[in-house]
């Protein structure tokens, strides 16, 4: 299988795990110390280091997920990613660089769909043992407004 | 009041009682959202501009609004900071269109060509005499005459800040001592730098959220992350501060003690067997000589400066429509931070904004008293907790600082 198809089949399967509440999933999708932030494009050029969510190990992504079905309050939602074609860089020892443009619609109790985000992933992959995993997920979202609030992950 | 105000709508509801009941009407009747701009945000209140650093240079400027007023803020040539009404005197457009820029001489609006200083004085108009002898504005029209409002501009401790009018105290009296010594505490001494800048947009009227921000009491009942891991327990230690005009505030809690706490058995928020995988979301690094971990400092009308663990954050929000309200998070470390430090800020950060373990639920909130009041404009919320009063207490199982922010709000409003 070409590089594009597996960088493809794996951002399906984790907009997949995510729209399909498996969050218990999501973090598998990232090696052990990896970096999964959320952020604006605007951010993202100044080179501002915080983001909406950040995350530098797949245990604080497990975290989350515990965080979301056990301690935090929020109405029932879900949503829908559309996922474009992966752009792919350079593969060095870090990895494969690749870039894939999003839209994430929101779907909230009271049975309204809206455009919730739209962006770009930053990744760099991992490839080991003939497994893809996230090394680093920067989530760059074009606006740098968020309705209300972020709670399951993009 | 000046009698230039509005007078107040002989139509709109009153407000029977004391400050421990809030009628609903305020937070959805549009009437009012002019009488607040014109009274409380363009009124003898500081309106939080934009941090210092951000228009370090001369030339150097942002936009951002006072209220729903849009407004230029800018880096005069000779160092000072001036501020004015994002407005053309001319036809009223905008006369800066991006959030900032650097190197300005002087502004010009887009649409015919007006040229403003750095101070929002009005300089030239284009083909003020004409072209070739024809046309041109009347001999007698004087430029000085027209321009942009001006605002009157303060820094404190690296912020900067704007107000309208003429008769708002210093900032620093504004707020009490008692206030600024926690301004101290976060931002004296050392130059901060602006890490993340986000806008959260809330379902709700501006006031519900200044309410949240003020209130103590509600923090370790809904947010389970504070409760769980001894954040913020109403029996930890801390209080509560309110400046003596009412509209400002500090809610402080200290560092855990090991004593066990009861106080909260049987309540939802509780579960001891919660734990982190990740543990460094919770280790903090004690930066001050004291061991306060969570401290919200509020200024009225719409600003707050928060410290949690070691992330640090300003907000300011401002009313879009009467149910619609921008929160704006600018984060920010220490300029001289350790990298280690740093990234421990950015990992604390995971409390805060829109996706925060803590804040997602004051984002929420808002809009579900919103929804739950559609049609209550007749009642009255209740805000009685810790009596009636508006003085600082040793506790924060109190309201007394929400009903810190109704009185000052009453005195300006004339409600």
């Amino acid at each position: 299988m070409s590089a594009l198809l597996r960088v493809a089949k794996l951002n399906a399967a984790y907009a997949a795990a995510i729209d399909a509440d498996r969050l218990e999933a999501w973090p598998d999708f990232f090696v052990e110390h990896c970096l999964y932030k959320i952020t604006s494009a605007e951010n993202h050029k100044r080179g501002y280091s915080a983001g909406i969510v950040y995350a530098d190990s797949r245990a604080m992504l497990r975290d989350r997920v515990t965080a979301l079905r056990t301690a935090n309050i929020y109405e029932r939602q879900s949503y829908r990613h559309i996922v474009g074609l992966p752009v792919l860089g350079a593969t060095g020892a870090d990895g494969i660089a690749s870039e894939t443009p999003f839209l994430v619609l929101r779907i909230t109790r009271d049975g309204r769909t809206d455009l919730f985000a739209s962006g770009v992933y930053v990744d760099r992959i991992s490839d080991e043992a003939g497994g893809l995993r996230f090394a680093e997920r920067i989530v760059v979202c074009d606006s740098s407004h968020f309705d209300t609030l972020l709670a399951i992950p993009l | 009041m000046p009698d230039a105000l509005l007078p107040y709508p002989a139509s709109l509801p009153g407000w029977e009682g004391d400050l421990t009941r809030v009628p609903f009407w305020v937070y959805c009747d549009e009437r009012l959202m002019k009488l607040e701009q014109e009274r409380v945000f363009e009124g003898p209140v500081w309106n939080f501009l934009c941090l210092e650093d951000e228009i370090a240079s001369p030339g150097d400027w942002r936009t951002t609004v006072v209220g729903q007023m849009p407004v230029v803020v800018a880096r005069d040539t000779d160092g000072s900071i001036a501020a004015f009404e994002n407005r053309c005197a001319h036809r009223g457009a905008l006369i800066c269109l991006d959030n900032a820029g650097s190197g300005a001489t002087d502004f010009q609006c887009v649409y015919h060509a007006w040229r403003y200083d750095l101070r929002g004085n009005l300089r030239s108009i284009a083909f003020q005499r004409g072209v070739k002898g024809k046309g041109g504005m009347p001999s007698g029209f004087r430029i000085g005459e027209h321009g942009p409002r001006q605002l009157r501009v303060t820094t404190m401790r690296g912020l900067v800040f704007g107000t309208f009018s003429d008769d708002t105290p210093v900032l620093g009296d504004f707020i009490g001592p008692d206030v600024l010594a926690r301004f101290d505490r976060v931002l004296g001494g050392r130059k901060i730098e602006i890490i993340g800048r986000f806008v959260e947009v809330l379902p709700n009227n501006w006031k519900l959220y200044a309410e949240n921000a003020r209130d103590s009491y509600h923090a370790s009942l809904l947010h389970l992350f504070f409760a769980t891991f001894k954040l913020n327990r109403l029996s930890q230690g801390g209080g509560l501060v309110v400046s003596p005009n009412g509209g400002c505030s500090v809610s402080e809690t200290i560092a855990p003690t090991e004593a066990d706490d009861q106080s909260y058995s049987g309540m939802r928020s509780v579960d001891d067997d919660y734990r982190l995988e990740d543990a460094r979301l919770m280790d903090v690094v004690d930066e001050h000589p004291d061991r306060v971990r969570h401290q919200i400092v509020t200024v009225f009308p719409n600003f707050v400066l928060q410290k949690t663990q070691n992330a640090m954050a300003l907000r300011f929000f401002t009313p879009k429509d009467v149910d619609r309200t921008n929160l704006e998070w600018i984060y920010f470390g220490y300029a001289d931070d350790a990298p280690e430090m740093r990234k421990r800020r950015l990992r604390h950060l995971n409390l805060g904004g829109p996706a925060g373990f803590v804040s997602m639920e004051d984002g929420c909130v808002g809009g579900f008293v919103e929804r739950g009041i559609a049609t209550a404009e007749k009642e009255s919320a209740i805000v009685e907790m810790g009596g009636a009063g508006i003085e600082s207490q040793a506790t924060r199982a109190t309201e007394a600082s929400v009903r810190g922010f109704w009185s000052l709000w009453r005195q300006m409003t004339g409600l």
